[in-house]
């Protein structure tokens, strides 16, 4: 059975980012009808009862998020929507921004209905240069059709939009540091609590969502909570983009109901393994997330079930490498992204990370050491932890999840001093 | 109270114009790049002198962001994804080798007719189309040796 495309509809259809292709598909209605038929707190009700979690990475649910932003009507309260993609291997908000821009539009429009905000922030990924363009002629059309500013909709509901771009930082879709890069700052992150629901952009109470994840707000809207609560598992409702890539047939994103296996979305929808090799490792959900191996193929992708094993749906970029990859040299390059990323605001993490790397890279390089696969585990120990925000957690990953699934790979390195992979 | 007074909120508004002041900076750089071609000292000491920030604050903002090129680049920076889907796909080193040979530069050198500049990048979010390079502000996706090839002659007017 194909599974009806809810998040992904319109992406495929000529010129779907453009306001009257949205219209025509039945965009917008659901703003009509959160303004003209529901009160915010039945809003937040109704998100909350669909069970969605936030597609960002962490998962936290997001009705639950929306009834933390304080009700008082007299304070500025603010909604970022956190375009920032740059987790590796997760390639799904930018095909969202570029080809369905006013779905998530009248997603913010609706959670700044809900929680009380009359202005938004779009934060972008700098390198998006065709996303900037998309989100601000998105706007521009949005207001000029009377989606956005004042009154909108005759509903004596305001709001205003604006995009910031970024300028080229992983760490800035930290959701604290963003609002540091939104202020015009360094984006380094802000310790938690308070949280943005409290203390946000410029110290006002903030809501910050990834873009899929307001992509679905409209759908529970027009749709109802118990028809959204009905895709998935229990603790993890909806649909879901997954992002393949890799050594894989047919990379690309699919939306699946979340908890679809995830041998299933590997074999069936991405098309198996190149030239029926063996699939030897895959990371999950991009590569902040522990790799799990070909013995943990039929784990439901949901965030209970990779959890339960040790991993994290994170992001659903799902990299898949098949049995030509070197173990070793996967890990370092892993590393590598977050030492190159890494802000500098504490020490485990900006000498950590560069630790890992040289380890990782003596190893590789056959200059390996007795006692090089303790030094990296103590490294990590070190690390994970001890860090501001969870970057630091993210950063170890890639080595302990490799060591501990292929510690033997790492041993013949040494051993042999080379990689046994490389003829 | 009059009804417009009552509606004013108790709080006092945000962002205030210090604050708006201070959020344009990564957009004041931007302009201030594009317009100077890279943020030499005269570049960094306007955008401060505008929006009235200790050029310390301005450089050091700057500096923390990879899109900002605090030394001169050329016209064309190449970017080739270093990401770990970008490689699987067979990509990044054979792109990255062939780009050296081509012009004679390594990553991070440009070339002395000042045209181009090699770099390596993270994850462009292009990891199912990979591997992916970028030239300046445009993205190229499923790249090959001769794709990069084309590309690099018709940059080059040639
Ligand atoms: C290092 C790091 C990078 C992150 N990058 C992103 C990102 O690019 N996009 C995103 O939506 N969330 C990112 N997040 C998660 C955000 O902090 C935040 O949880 C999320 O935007 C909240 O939205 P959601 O509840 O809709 O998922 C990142 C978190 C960390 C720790
Ligand atoms: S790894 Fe190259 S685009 Fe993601």
């Amino acid at each position: 059975m194909t599974f009806e495309k809810i998040l992904l509809r319109n992406v495929e259809i000529p010129n779907s980012e453009k306001i009257d292709v949205y219209l025509k598909r039945g965009g917008y209605q659901a703003l009509r009808k959160a303004l003209h038929e529901h009160t915010p707190d039945e809003l937040v009700e109704m998100v909350k009862a669909s069970g969605l979690r936030g597609r960002g990475g962490a998962g936290f649910p997001a009705g639950l998020k929306w009834s933390f932003m304080p009700k008082a009507a007299d304070v500025t309260k603010y909604v970022c929507v956190n375009t920032d993609e740059g987790e590796p291997g997760t390639f799904k908000d930018r095909l969202l921004v570029e080809r369905d821009p006013h779905s998530i539009i009248e997603g913010v429009a609706i959670a700044a209905y809900a929680v009380g905000a009359h202005r938004a922030f779009v934060y972008i990924r700098g390198e998006f240069f065709t996303g900037v363009k998309r989100w601000m002629k998105a706007i521009d059309d949005a207001y000029a059709r009377g989606f956005l500013g004042a009154n909108i909709l005759g509903s004596g509901f305001d709001l205003d939009l604006s995009v910031h771009r970024g300028a080229g930082a992983y760490i800035c879709g930290e959701e604290t540091a963003m609002l540091e890069s939104l202020e015009g700052k360094r984006g380094e992150p802000r310790l938690k609590p308070p949280y943005p629901a409290q203390v946000g952009l410029y110290a006002r109470p903030t809501l910050v969502h990834n873009v899929e994840t307001l992509a679905c707000v409209p759908h529970i809207v027009l749709r109802g909570p118990e028809w959204f609560a009905s895709i998935g598992t229990e603790d993890s409702t909806g649909p879901k983009i997954f992002c393949v890539s890799g050594d894989v047939n047919r990379p690309g994103n699919y939306e699946l109901p979340l908890g679809t296996p995830l041998r299933e979305i590997i074999y069936e929808h991405a098309g198996g393994i190149k030239e029926g090799r063996q699939l030897k490792a895959v990371i999950p959900g991009g590569a902040s997330t522990p790799m799990l191996t070909a013995e943990h193929l039929d784990v439901p992708m949901a965030f209970e079930t990779l959890h339960a094993i040790g991993t994290m749906l994170g992001t659903g970029g799902i990299t898949v490498m098949d049995e030509r990859v070197c173990i070793v040299s996967a890990a370092l390059r892993l590393t590598r992204f977050f030492a190159h990323e890494s802000c500098g605001k504490c020490t485990p993490c900006r000498v950590g990370t560069q630790r890992l790397v040289d380890t990782l890279q003596r190893i590789e390089d056959g200059r390996g050491q007795q006692g090089d696969i303790e030094r990296l585990l103590s490294l990590c120990d070190g690390i994970a932890g001890h860090t501001f925000c969870p970057m630091g957690d993210a950063a170890v990953n890639p080595t302990l999840s490799s060591i501990k699934h292929f510690r033997h790979e790492y041993e013949v390195h040494i051993e042999r001093h080379r990689c046994p992979m490389s003829s | 109270m009059s009804p417009e007074e009552q509606k004013q909120p108790t709080h006092p508004e945000t962002p205030t114009a210090k604050q708006a002041q201070r959020s344009m900076l990564l957009t004041a750089l931007y302009i201030a790049q594009a317009q100077y071609g890279h943020l030499n000292d005269e570049a960094l000491q306007r955008v401060a002198e505008r929006l009235g920030l200790p050029l310390s604050e301005v450089y050091s903002t700057a500096s923390f962001y990879s899109l900002y090129r605090l030394k001169p680049v050329g016209r064309y920076v190449i970017q080739v994804c270093d990401g770990l889907s970008c490689h699987l796909a067979g990509g990044a080193d054979t792109l990255v080798d062939y780009i050296r040979q081509k012009l004679g530069i390594r990553v991070g050198e440009t070339t002395s007719d000042g045209l181009f500049t090699l770099q390596t990048v993270e994850c462009v979010a292009s990891c199912g189309t990979s591997p992916a390079v970028r030239v300046n502000d445009e993205l190229y996706e499923n790249m090959t040796p001769q794709k990069v090839d084309r590309l690099l002659d018709q940059l080059a007017g040639r």
